[in-house]
């Protein structure tokens, strides 16, 4: 997405452009929050746990798959380990972002702890105005999003039964952004093959495993293939 | 049902080993340190992969053979392309595709 802004030399505005960016993300983290704060609420655990869990380990699928675990004997350390295997392709989120995280100060350690799916996406992929303040862009979009996860979380655990409207299949808001990131990513003829791997290992992957297992597998295939492929780049230093 | 006690060790471990897996790359490669090439190269090419990759993740337990066959999904996303690629407008299309998914999944393939 390539945005417009004149004045945002002084940060005037980033925060506009920063909140625009993320609407789609408000209603894909609404409805998945408010899906969370429900369950959690179905097992007897308030509004205010829903908010604390989404600030603190704000993961997504290893918090729906929590609701899970805590039907079962308390166990910290499978937890622990569940949600390092969970969240493995965050992995590439660093590696991505290492170089343009760099010289961020204080920032730095907000925008890692806020790295999700959403928040990566929308940051590798928006082009800013050079003259924008990028850190503060980072920051906006990351603290945006996050506060919609854990505000989602929490108006499921006081509000979800009153909610009349029918709200099944919200969650597609969260595909169609990444299908319309693929193609903003997808004009640059240069990520026609990495984004093509990225397709192609992943169904290669959940035809093998299964969907319960479909990210290591894909993350390896898509490492080998980008490694065997590099020595094509045409950027190759 | 889990003490306020286990409830907190509980997401506090699972926020660790979500971070972890945030923030080892960071430490793997510090401000200080010149990013080694392949990483560089890989902080190019990993963007759209992933993009893919999050795509087919999403899609992951959509039902393909048997009813409905995905046919949602497929028209979802095919109008999210649509929208795009006539209009450009990055909030058009996820929202447009988005209400023609939950209209089919309310009312046409129930």
């Amino acid at each position: 997405m390539v945005m417009d802004g004149n004045e945002s030399a002084h940060g005037v505005n980033v925060l506009p452009m920063a909140f625009k960016t993320t609407i789609p993300v408000l209603a894909g983290y609404l409805g998945l929050g408010l899906a969370f704060g429900i369950m959690l609420e179905d097992l007897g655990y308030n509004a205010f746990w829903a908010a604390f869990f989404s600030l603190i380990a704000y993961g997504g699928t290893i918090q729906y798959l929590a609701i899970a675990l805590l039907t079962t004997a308390f166990n910290p350390m499978e937890a622990f380990f569940l949600s390092v295997l969970v969240n493995f392709r965050h992995l590439f989120y660093g590696i991505t972002m290492a170089e343009k995280f760099k010289g961020m100060g204080k920032k730095k350690i907000l925008l890692i702890f806020g790295l999700s799916d959403e928040t990566f996406s929308l940051l590798s992929t928006t082009e800013l105005p050079p003259e924008m303040d990028r850190g503060k862009f980072y920051l906006y979009v990351t603290l945006l999003d996050h506060s919609y996860w854990i505000l989602g979380s929490f108006l499921g655990g006081i509000a979800g039964s009153l909610i009349t409207f029918n709200t099944a299949g919200i969650s597609f808001v969260l595909t169609a952004l990444f299908v319309v990131l693929f193609l903003e990513q997808m004009k640059n003829k240069a990520n026609y093959i990495p984004g093509a791997i990225g397709l192609g290992a992943t169904l290669i992957s959940l035809a093998m495993f299964g969907s319960g297992n479909v990210i290591i597998p894909a993350m390896i295939l898509i490492m080998v293939a980008m490694l065997t492929i590099r020595r094509h780049d045409v950027h190759r230093l | 049902m889990y003490t306020d006690f286990e409830m907190i060790v509980f997401i506090v471990a699972i926020g660790i080993g979500t971070f972890l897996t945030r923030v080892i790359p960071f430490i793997l490669l510090p401000d200080g340190k010149e990013t080694p090439k392949v990483v560089l190269y890989l902080g190019r090419v990993l963007p759209a992969a992933c993009m893919g990759l999050l795509i087919v993740y999403c899609l992951k337990d959509v039902t393909v053979f048997a009813y409905p066959y995905g046919l949602p999904e497929l028209i979802g996303i095919v109008s999210v392309v649509i929208l795009h690629k006539w209009k450009e407008n990055a909030l058009l299309s996820i929202f447009g595709g988005t209400i023609i998914y939950m209209i089919l999944v309310q009312t046409v393939f129930v």
